[in-house]
């Protein structure tokens, strides 16, 4: 495996509503190597985009705070850096896609100059028109015609807009790209084409990244790794393989028993029963044992530890903790 | 683009159409007889008859609104009962001091409205955006003959610094002294709404989603303030001063009266009170053309702040 570059140590993150304390994320760890693909796959709600704003360290404070743990970013704590490192980070070490490309970009500036101003941002002293330049080559990369740097979003599609969203995420070559589900609004057609570029420009520059999605087979397709978050908590964490050839935690069976199949002639999905816990009053055992078909008496009475298997399979299930290293 | 304008011009015609109508008619249709405003109380009624007559007093109500619009496409808005003086004369002298008093309430407005409005939002629910937002409050509701006599206390009266009345005269120093209390009158309630207006719609653009991708790009937070929020919030806020010079136009009429400010609003006054038909008119025109063109510019302005409103206008809709 090559070097680590981020590493999420015991992170937590709540949001103070006035229904109470929200625990948005807790206790998540997680790593990313160079160039690796991980993918974060879990239900509306269950804290991935919340995961993903706290490694920008862009919880929107008030109401978010981030109340614990660490990220390592090439060895430093995020969280400890000054306001003014962390901006020089963003954008050109650490980069965004975020969810819906029709309101990611803003309305009143042209994409090319919306382009340019990450480029310009992070290399102070660089003209102007280089910088137009070195846009108008990031427009031709993502597969649109530089002529249309002038343009301005309205005057794209929506497919169109991501691609200026992801021109604006690897314009300045970054380590770590964050995806937070990039093609979630578009559709079917285009999801792949944009899936498919953010893979080959990914490959290109050996950028790593952080898929967000409810989608198992974009992350089949696209990840090396894959962490299945549920009610703010990591219940299930390990490679592609491990987690796909063996499922462990009873929710990401669930996940995957309601993927719909062609082989077999079902009219209904297979919904999950139930709904994820109230995020303000989470309960005190495993977070999944109210919708669980395996739960136990001792389920509901203390919340299971994420425990590693020998193989370095991770889940977060009572019914594998004798199993342990 | 072009197209726009002319025809936003061309709805001028109907506005003045439909002001000068409702104004002549209520003018009108006050109690006073202006023949016997203008001879005094000692006049027979034979010289009143004979005014009358002479102002075209007897003629029916209709024709007497067709002779004035005939007259005005002509140029010709009549002459004052009270000093036989052309109003067209009497209202372009008096006209730039108007608009000087109103551009320096609009600018008062804007100096201090957007930039506490900006601050407001960005520290929402701190101390600082409460007391702005209490003091908008007070602002928006203080009428403005009130917070005038207020100002002139507390600056002519009390501390002397300023003068309390007229334009001031010899050169621009002078001015600039005078037009302080009365565009600060004007412009204060105008001000708290600017202010109001701004935080709102700031407040909506900062939770949009491209403000995240700002954020994200690692910019730094002045730039994202100004490029990414203020001009999205811009909209909103140059609707609220547009309609704010009307209130401006209104208030003018007050705070000229309380600081003698020779200007239209005092001169539309005066002839009110002595219920000088064509120079109220005379007023009453030139206040509408000119709130209809502020905002017509208002409406122009919008272009160049939103590209997706410039692309309407040069569909010509």
């Amino acid at each position: 495996m090559s070097e680590l570059l981020l590493e999420i140590k015991d992170l937590s993150i709540i949001y103070s509503t006035e229904d109470g304390l929200v625990k948005a994320l807790n206790n998540a760890s997680l790593q990313l190597h160079k160039g690796e693909s991980l993918g974060l796959v879990g239900e509306t709600g269950a804290g991935k985009t919340t995961l993903a704003r706290g490694i920008m360290r862009l919880i929107p404070n008030p109401p978010g705070k981030i109340v614990g743990g660490e990220i390592f970013y090439e060895g430093k704590d995020l969280l400890k850096l000054k306001d003014k490192d962390m901006r020089k980070l963003r954008g050109q070490q650490i980069s965004m896609i975020f969810q819906d490309p029709m309101t990611s970009l803003n309305p009143v500036m042209t994409a090319g100059d919306q382009i340019r101003e990450v480029i310009l941002a992070h290399n102070p002293g660089m003209s102007k028109k280089e910088g137009r330049k070195q846009a108008e080559d990031m427009l031709e990369m993502v597969g649109i015609n530089a002529s249309r740097y002038d343009n301005y979003p309205h005057q794209f599609s929506g497919g169109m807009k991501q691609r200026v969203v992801i021109a604006i995420a690897l314009a300045c070559n970054p380590s770590l790209l964050i995806a937070d589900e990039p093609t979630t609004a578009l559709d079917v057609t285009i999801q792949a084409q944009v899936l498919e570029m953010i893979h080959d420009l990914k490959e290109k520059n050996n950028t790593a990244m952080l898929l967000i999605t409810h989608d198992l087979g974009v992350v089949a397709q696209n990840c090396d790794s894959v962490a299945i978050i549920y009610a703010g908590e990591i219940v299930e964490y390990g490679t592609l393989r491990q987690v796909y050839k063996k499922i462990l935690h009873p929710y990401t069976e669930g996940l995957f028993g309601s993927v719909p199949s062609l082989d077999t002639t079902s009219k209904r999905l297979n919904a999950i029963d139930g709904m994820m816990p109230d995020p303000t009053q989470l309960p005190k055992g495993c977070k999944f044992a109210d919708r669980c078909k395996y739960a136990e008496k001792r389920c509901q009475e203390r919340n299971p530890e994420l425990i590693e298997l020998a193989d370095g399979h991770k889940v977060r299930c009572i019914r594998y903790e004798h199993e342990g290293r | 683009m072009y197209k726009f304008i002319i025809k936003r011009l061309l709805q001028l015609i109907p506005v003045i159409i439909g002001v000068t109508f409702i104004v002549f008619f209520i003018m009108n249709l006050a109690p006073g007889d202006p023949a016997a405003i203008i001879l005094g109380d000692q006049a027979t009624a034979e010289a009143l008859a004979m005014k009358r007559e002479e102002l075209g007093l007897n003629d029916p109500l209709l024709i007497r609104y067709f002779n004035y619009m005939k007259g005005l496409l002509h140029g010709d808005m009549g002459t004052s009962y009270k000093n036989n003086i052309p109003v067209w004369n009497q209202v372009i002298d008096r006209l730039p001091n108007t608009a000087i008093l109103a551009v320096a309430g609009i600018f008062i407005a804007l100096l201090f409205g957007i930039p506490i409005g900006i601050l407001s939002a960005k520290k929402q629910y701190s101390i600082l955006d409460n007391v702005s937002m209490v003091a908008a409050l007070i602002g928006v509701s203080m009428p403005n003959f009130w917070s005038g006599l207020l100002l002139v206390m507390l600056f002519s009266l009390t501390l002397g610094w300023l003068p309390s009345q007229g334009m001031g005269s010899g050169g621009f120093v002078p001015l600039l002294r005078s037009i302080i209390l009365p565009s600060l009158t004007l412009g204060i309630n105008s001000m708290a709404m600017v202010a109001r207006m701004t935080r709102s719609s700031m407040l909506e653009v900062i939770r949009q989603d491209y403000i995240s991708t700002a954020q994200a790009k690692g910019l730094d937070d002045h730039i994202i303030t100004t490029q990414h929020m203020l001009r999205n919030a811009l909209i909103p806020i140059i609707t609220a001063v547009g309609l704010q010079f009307g209130h401006l136009l209104g208030g003018a009429m007050l705070a000229e009266t309380v600081f003698s400010w020779p200007g239209l609003g005092r001169l539309m006054v005066d002839s009110i009170k002595s219920r000088d038909i064509p120079m109220v008119l005379g007023c009453v025109v030139f206040m509408a053309t000119m709130f209809s063109i502020v905002n017509l510019i208002v409406d122009i302005v919008y272009a160049f702040v939103d590209p997706r409103i410039k692309s309407v206008y040069k569909k010509g809709n």
